[in-house]
């Protein structure tokens, strides 16, 4: 790893933007966040991310100000803002609806949080002008918002919340309401601003994708807990969790109990009269410990003959194909009804297609390819 | 926002006080004993029973619940054809103009419109009685219902009008079979509506009505020009109470409705 | 489908037909019975303002004699002038009743707007599940007779009415105020009937009001106070807009109000041509009064009803 790479969270001497300490927030009986610390670095792209009714949007709402912890604090550049007003705070939020004045034009919508400061008048103007330039609006200052696309007005949300220049930028589902297409240009647009400005973005959202997307960082929370924080090829290749290989992308997951084999290696035994499989995993397993294996369908090879060399083996036939253009994905059943999916690139074009439904194929992957985790 | 903040509890307290109070006032003292009204002397209602022995007030009461009837009735089907006119019409010739004439009865001063229905009335040679007063009623009164059922038209989904003539309906069936089932607590709430306007109407009545159909307001209004009676204390607490039954059993009626459907929509998600 | 093609553009075609006279009939009856019982009637009423009085019945020449063919037309129009009009010009009493008319209703729909936002506001910020209650409470005294409602503060601010019995018992006053029979009564009345009026639209905007945009003005800086001038006021003005509009407008032709609350010295134009028509039988002068009132009113109310368009097309 080259020190020009953007890692401070493996800095111990980095000092956190924010920190939430021991967190607790609930609503009446209904705990939303529950006993949870996590770091924010200056300049990171964090992504919260999780289903709804997870928490996230309470994290949200409370860096924002609009929600204060039950228990515990949160800390913005050493600074316990708890009881600091959301009007008072350093802190800017583009919501999940906009929030676009309706009542204002383009222009006025941006400069609103600059007035509120009693910039100069000149400054003011710059500022906005500069906003308008970033966000790529200059034409439709004078609209109002009814009067732009949904594209456009996700556009001047960021430019109205990043004008104050905050420390912190809080992005609800600011991608939420925009077609496929249109998301994905804007996520790589999103980059580009953040990365631009030098602002510190948190965003929320419940859309995986996006978030190994945008992100330099990823948290999976699931009821009000944390259960992964890291970058996103970390978070995809070593989930610490069925929950997290689950929630993020594709993936087979077969049970099984292991048992030790030499050197981190692992044999599981998963099913009556079949042949153990191989996997390796960093963490200690006891001999005969249930436990999960957790495999992408893009490391497993589909092969009509088993493949000599193959660590992996097993048998099955085609259930069913789902051609998805770039790729197609193979769901073969095995003796015993389990279903396992593989994926396979569609290199060339209009080829024969190798295998058809019934068929007899063999799947197989190595030892490194899968995932272990423990009970 | 869960709570209510001091200053709104405090604003919507003061505002229903304000609101109710006088009205708590008149009916507790129409169970005053005294002729003077202003000052208690016993619980008594003796009012009541002179009430219903006033053959003045009876006939005013049963002209004045004739001309409602008929002309809330009548200005349910106006308004809310108005209505769907105003909504689903599209551009038609005089929008402008029929637009005009709903919104302009609503805050059209009452002594122009009874004065000017009265001259028409005498133009045409009508003679003034029940009629006369129900056509003025439902002239006035179909704006209301208007308004009323155009607010629910403007939020229906017209996607299920478009669905029941896809799936074979005329435009008529599809008004009557989806629209109109769809829209009806608007066209009841209009219709309730357009019912008090004429109960409660004082002016139009009285320039359109002759010597043969007195309404209880105009029977009212020349008692209480002479001050405060016990007797028509008696009669406002009445009307108060059949006004309030008929509210508050209309809104609880829908709230059921709307707690079912919810309960039911509950139910289905959690058979899901 | 395995209809013959010809068929299938016949009935097409013919419920298309169908559809055009329905959609024509829809349209007519309404508009129909409003021209007749709307529109036209005013126009009479422009022709009596024209007329002359007399001891006759109806009261007022000249009548149109259709029998006499265009003499009796032209006949009748050269007898119309502008005489009551003048008249109206010359005696103060009409012009002062105007102004009066207008000064009260300006005044009262201020002071309704003022004792009717927080109520409103307090209505639109409550919890969800009390709305439709509140909501009723509002509408409840609004089904209940106006005239019962004027009623009842007659006894309330009458000399020995309860309103002075209470400030005498308090000790606040020690002989009773005389408020019956004065513009304040005029006023307590209109502000107390005309409450509803002006809630109801304002509410209705601000209920659908988002409230992350109240968040996204603090996000960025705003006061809960400043937040409320520069977000939620300017947002609501459609509301505020139509309530103003559907107090005043009829307050100022309001009759039954002044003649029970006020006094000898509350001057409303509604009165005038109450007392004109029924008490002189003065019938042009009456629709003269009723003519110039009309014309004070049509500003506001083709505001009203622009106000209303606008609100309804941009709901739809």
């Amino acid at each position: 790893m080259t020190s020009d790479v953007f890692t401070p969270w493996d800095d111990p001497q980095a000092k956190p933007l924010i920190q939430f300490k021991n967190v607790t927030k609930r609503f009446g009986g209904f705990t939303a966040i529950d006993n949870l610390s996590l770091d924010i670095f200056e300049r990171e792209f964090f992504a919260l991310l999780g289903p709804s009714g997870c928490g996230k949007t309470t994290m949200m709402r409370m860096l924002a100000g609009f929600e204060t912890p039950t228990e515990g604090h949160i800390i913005l550049s050493g600074q316990d803002i708890d009881p600091i007003p959301p009007n008072k705070r350093a802190v800017n939020m583009m919501f999940q609806s906009y929030a676009l004045f309706p009542h204002l034009s383009i222009w006025e919508n941006i400069a609103f949080g600059l007035r509120r400061d009693k910039m100069p008048k000149r400054d003011l103007e710059d500022r906005v002008e500069e906003m308008l330039r970033l966000t790529r609006l200059e034409q439709f200052a004078r609209r109002k918002p009814h009067q732009i696309s949904g594209g456009q007005r996700q556009r001047v949300a960021l430019a109205r919340s990043l004008a104050k220049a905050p420390k912190l930028l809080l992005l609800d589902e600011p991608l939420g309401a925009l077609d496929k297409k249109l998301r994905q240009d804007t996520q790589f647009e999103l980059m580009d601003i953040q990365e631009k400005t030098g602002t510190t973005f948190v965003i929320v959202t419940h859309d995986q994708e996006e978030a190994m997307t945008v992100a330099s960082r990823v948290a999976v929370m699931d009821q009000g807990q944390l259960k992964q924080v890291a970058t996103p090829d970390r978070i995809y290749e070593n989930p610490n969790s069925v929950y997290v290989a689950d929630f993020i992308g594709d993936v087979n997951i077969i049970e099984g109990r292991a048992t030790a084999q030499g050197d981190e290696t692992y044999q599981i035994n998963w099913a009556e009269g079949q042949t153990p499989l191989t996997a390796t995993s960093a963490t200690d397993l006891s001999n005969g410990q249930g436990c999960h294996l957790a495999i992408r369908p893009e490391k497993v090879t589909i092969s009509a003959d088993r493949p000599a060399d193959a660590v992996n083996a097993i048998q099955g036939k085609v259930h069913d194909i789902a051609y998805l253009g770039n790729l197609s994905t193979y769901y073969v059943e095995l003796a015993n009804g389990t279903i396992i999916k593989a994926q396979s690139a569609n290199t060339r074009r209009i080829s024969r297609r190798s295998f058809t439904w019934e068929d007899p194929v063999w799947l197989s992957w190595t030892a490194t390819a899968a995932v272990l985790l423990a009970n | 926002m869960n709570r209510l903040s001091w200053f709104n509890a405090v604003s919507l307290t003061l505002g229903f006080a304000f609101l109710y109070i006088p009205m708590v006032i008149l009916i507790i003292f129409s169970f005053n004993d005294g002729k003077l009204v202003t000052v208690w002397s016993g619980f008594s209602t003796r009012w009541y029973g002179e009430l219903v022995q006033n053959e003045a007030f009876l006939d005013a009461a049963w002209v004045t619940l004739r001309v409602a009837v008929f002309s809330s009735t009548l200005a349910t089907v106006l308004g809310t054809a108005a209505a769907y006119v105003m909504v689903r019409g599209g551009r038609f010739f005089g929008r402008t103009l029929f637009s005009g004439m709903i919104y302009a009865p609503l805050v059209m001063p009452e002594v122009i419109t009874g004065l000017s229905l009265l001259l028409l009335f005498i133009g045409i040679g009508l003679d003034r009685g029940i009629l006369t007063i129900v056509l003025a009623h439902t002239t006035f009164s179909m704006c209301f219902v208007s308004v009323v059922v155009s607010s629910r038209l403007v939020t229906f989904d017209r996607s299920l009008e478009e669905a029941a003539l896809d799936l074979g309906c005329s435009p008529a069936q599809a008004f009557r079979l989806v629209t109109l089932p769809i829209i009806a607590p608007a066209v009841i709430s209009g219709w309730l509506l357009a019912f008090t306007l004429s109960l409660d109407d004082l002016v139009i009545a009285s320039f359109t009505s002759g010597p043969s159909a007195t309404t209880l307001p105009i029977k009212i209004f020349s008692a209480v020009r002479l001050g405060v009676s016990p007797e028509i204390n008696a009669l406002s607490t009445l009307m108060i109470a059949v006004v309030t039954v008929g509210v508050i059993t209309a809104s609880l009626v829908t709230k059921r409705a709307m707690m079912k459907q919810k309960q039911d929509e509950m139910a289905a998600a959690r058979a899901e | 489908m395995g209809r013959p093609g010809l068929a299938v553009l016949d009935s097409n075609g013919r419920g298309f037909v169908g559809e055009l006279m329905r959609r024509a009939f829809l349209i007519a009856v309404p508009y129909v019975w409003l021209l007749a019982l709307f529109l036209v009637p005013f126009f009479i009423v422009l022709k009596i303002s024209l007329s002359d009085t007399a001891l006759a019945i109806p009261p007022y020449t000249p009548t149109l004699d259709l029998s006499q063919g265009w003499s009796g037309i032209t006949e009748f129009f050269s007898q119309l002038d502008f005489e009551n009009f003048v008249w109206l010009t010359e005696d103060d009493l009409y012009w002062k009743a105007y102004l009066s008319s207008v000064k009260i209703a300006l005044i009262a729909t201020i002071f309704t707007l003022i004792f009717g936002y927080p109520i409103a506001y307090g209505m639109a910020r409550a919890p969800e599940e009390w709305r439709p209650t509140l909501m009723m409470l509002i509408i409840l005294p609004f089904w209940t007779s106006f005239l019962i409602r004027v009623y009842a503060w007659m006894g309330i601010l009458s000399n020995e009415g309860y309103l002075n019995q209470f400030l005498l018992w308090i000790g606040v006053i020690s002989t009773p105020l005389t408020i019956l029979n004065t513009n304040t009564a005029v006023y307590i009345g209109i502000v107390y009937t005309y409450l509803p009026f002006m809630i109801l639209p304002i509410y209705s905007a601000l209920e659908r009001m988002d409230e992350s945009l109240i968040e996204a003005a603090e996000d960025l800086g705003c006061s809960r106070i400043q937040a409320f001038w520069l977000v939620t006021i300017p947002l609501s003005r459609p509301g505020i807009i139509a309530g103003c509009f559907l107090v005043m407008i009829p307050v100022i032709g309001e009759f039954v109000i002044p003649s029970l609350l006020g006094g000898s010295g509350t001057l409303m134009i509604g009165k005038v041509l109450w007392e004109e028509f029924f008490s002189n039988r003065d019938w042009p002068v009456a629709s003269a009064v009723a003519v110039v009132l009309l014309l004070i009113l049509v500003v506001p109310i083709v505001l009203f009803q622009r106000n209303q368009q606008k609100q309804t097309e941009a709901e739809q």
